[in-house]
């Protein structure tokens, strides 16, 4: 079963993330594939992170679709212009990827290549807007297709905000995605389960289906690096507490991961486990909240 | 006003390696408001360069250099001083360093580095900027420009980096997309966010050959 058909089915649909490295080694995809694979709907990966250079997306989706998972494909804005864009959507469905996630893309001076030229032809609504097209035979100015695509096209919303207007405008984007052709969402890390059930209370009018993101905790070190550094997450104090008490805060991590698991189980759709490099206790995370 | 920067001086000093004359030239207008090119800082050019072995022939500076004609009319009484040089160094912005490299038969070396202002101004200075984009789309974005407003120049939205209304490419800097939307809130008009506009025609944003033609200057070549 496919991402498309999972949320077809009406299960609590789970996604994990896996970022290549930087270099040409394969191994640990590999590794990883193995581990996901059956325990998972769908399998993104991330297009240059960070705005930090690392292996591609496309090529890595392929390396996932032969063992067998069901790859969503990543794609900025930041680094292609629409004739890149369109080009790379072909490729891929040639390659037989299926899912795509359209994302702005973190500034270049975020990453390690900070003198880069950004580009942002297109931004995310368009995107969609143009995956859309293209499934419809397209490309953007109006030139037929021999052969479209057919993609299940997803897209990503920061579902708590630090002001009310970040709130209003995350709201209105999501709209206009759904309206360009968007059918799924994921979001940012979700910490606090009362503030994202005020936020699905306001989503779920699209009848869109909505995938929580997860950040499992390694240390309070990256708790709070990610408070001060991360635009759109935000980890409660008692969170923090919770991991200082720990005798083993790592563990206590996939703890805290598989709770929010549970507690927004009855909130959304789904949820979207992004490790950071703990890909290989996705299972563990999956059986705890119970979900294996 | 355009801003300029002087370049450090081992670049400088680069350029002109094999050349011993140098003819310094700055501008009254803005590179004297910079603080790189009035007579000042030719003045302490010169010392600079004597101190590193270079000769230097002439100074001038000029209001303004990016007009072409007083460029012309100014290096005429020092004509023999700017032709007895090797190069000639301006302590300008790029335009007054491509104005006077096109009235200039020696080889003219930037001695400044223009840096960005974020667009076009008006002739008051203020905030507002535009980027000559030539399809404006300011009816939905509340008279805030997405393309200068915001570090992206996103069309649709915001990209949800920011923190705390500030943006995440430059926590200095307020995030141009919720100013747009406090802005379209004050005027009751937030259904305009609503609006998709589709991908942008970029190529309006090359300027017309005819538009590079200075019609002033077609005039002075006229007399
Ligand atoms: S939308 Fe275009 S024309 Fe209007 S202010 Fe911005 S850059 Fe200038
Ligand atoms: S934070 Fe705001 S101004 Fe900065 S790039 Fe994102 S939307 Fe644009």
């Amino acid at each position: 079963m496919g991402l498309r058909e999972a949320f077809a089915s009406g299960k609590f649909v789970v996604t994990a993330e896996v970022g290549p490295l930087k270099g040409t080694d394969t191994t640990e995809i590999k590794e990883v594939a193995h581990l996901l694979k059956g325990k998972v709907d769908g399998t993104n990966v991330t297009d240059q992170q960070s705005a930090v250079m690392r292996l591609g997306s496309m090529v890595t989706c392929y390396l996932l679709k032969q063992e067998g998972l069901d790859p969503i494909l990543q794609v900025t804005c930041r680094d292609r212009n629409r004739l890149a864009i369109q080009s790379d959507l072909l490729s891929a469905y040639v390659l037989g990827i299926r899912n795509v996630l359209a994302i702005t893309g973190d500034f270049p001076s975020l990453g390690d290549h900070p003198d880069a030229k950004a580009v942002y032809d297109l931004d995310s609504v368009q995107l969609v807007w143009t995956i859309n097209r293209m499934n419809q035979g397209y490309d953007i100015a109006g030139n037929e297709l021999q052969g479209k695509t057919d993609f299940f096209i997803g897209a990503v919303v920061t579902p708590i905000t630090d002001t009310e207007a970040a709130m209003e405008l995350q709201l209105i984007k999501m709209e206009k995605k759904i309206e360009a052709g968007a059918r799924f969402f994921q979001t940012q890390a979700v910490y606090d389960v009362d503030a994202f059930a005020k936020f699905m209370k306001r989503a779920e009018k699209f009848g869109v289906p909505v995938l929580a993101g997860i950040i499992p905790l390694k240390s309070v070190g990256m708790a709070r690096y990610m408070n001060k550094n991360v635009a759109g997450v935000f980890v409660p104090d008692h969170l923090i507490e919770e991991m200082q008490k720990a005798e083993k805060p790592a563990q206590k991590g996939l703890e805290i991961a598989a709770r929010l698991i549970r507690d927004v189980k009855d909130l959304c759709q789904g949820v979207h486990i992004m490790a950071i490099g703990w890909e290989r206790k996705v299972p563990e995370i999956l059986e705890l909240a119970g979900l294996a | 006003m355009v801003r300029s920067e002087q370049k450090p001086l081992e670049e400088i000093l680069g350029y002109l390696e094999g050349s011993k004359k140098v003819f310094l030239l700055g501008c009254d207008g803005c590179a004297q408001a910079s603080g790189t090119g009035g007579w000042p800082q030719l003045k302490e050019m010169k010392e600079k360069l004597e101190q590193n072995g270079k000769e230097v022939t002439g100074m001038m500076v000029v209001d303004f250099l990016c007009q072409k004609a007083l460029v012309a009319s100014h290096l005429k009484p020092v004509e023999d001083q700017v032709m007895a040089s090797d190069a000639v160094l301006v302590m300008t912005c790029g335009i007054g360093v491509q104005a006077s490299a096109a009235m200039i038969k020696k080889p003219v070396i930037p001695g400044c580095n223009t840096v960005p202002l974020g667009g076009t101004r008006g002739e008051w200075r203020g905030s507002e900027r535009c980027l000559e984009c030539g399809d404006c789309v300011l009816y939905w974005t509340g008279g805030i420009c997405p393309l200068t407003a915001c570090s992206k120049g996103l069309l649709n939205g915001a990209c949800g980096g920011a923190s705390n209304g500030k943006c995440e490419v430059d926590r200095n800097k307020d995030c141009g997309w919720e100013r747009i939307y406090q802005r379209l809130k004050e005027i009751g008009q937030l259904e305009r966010l609503k609006k998709f506009i589709p991908p942008k025609a970029y190529n309006k944003m090359r300027p017309k050959g005819e538009i590079l033609v200075s019609s002033l200057w077609a005039l002075e070549q006229k007399d």
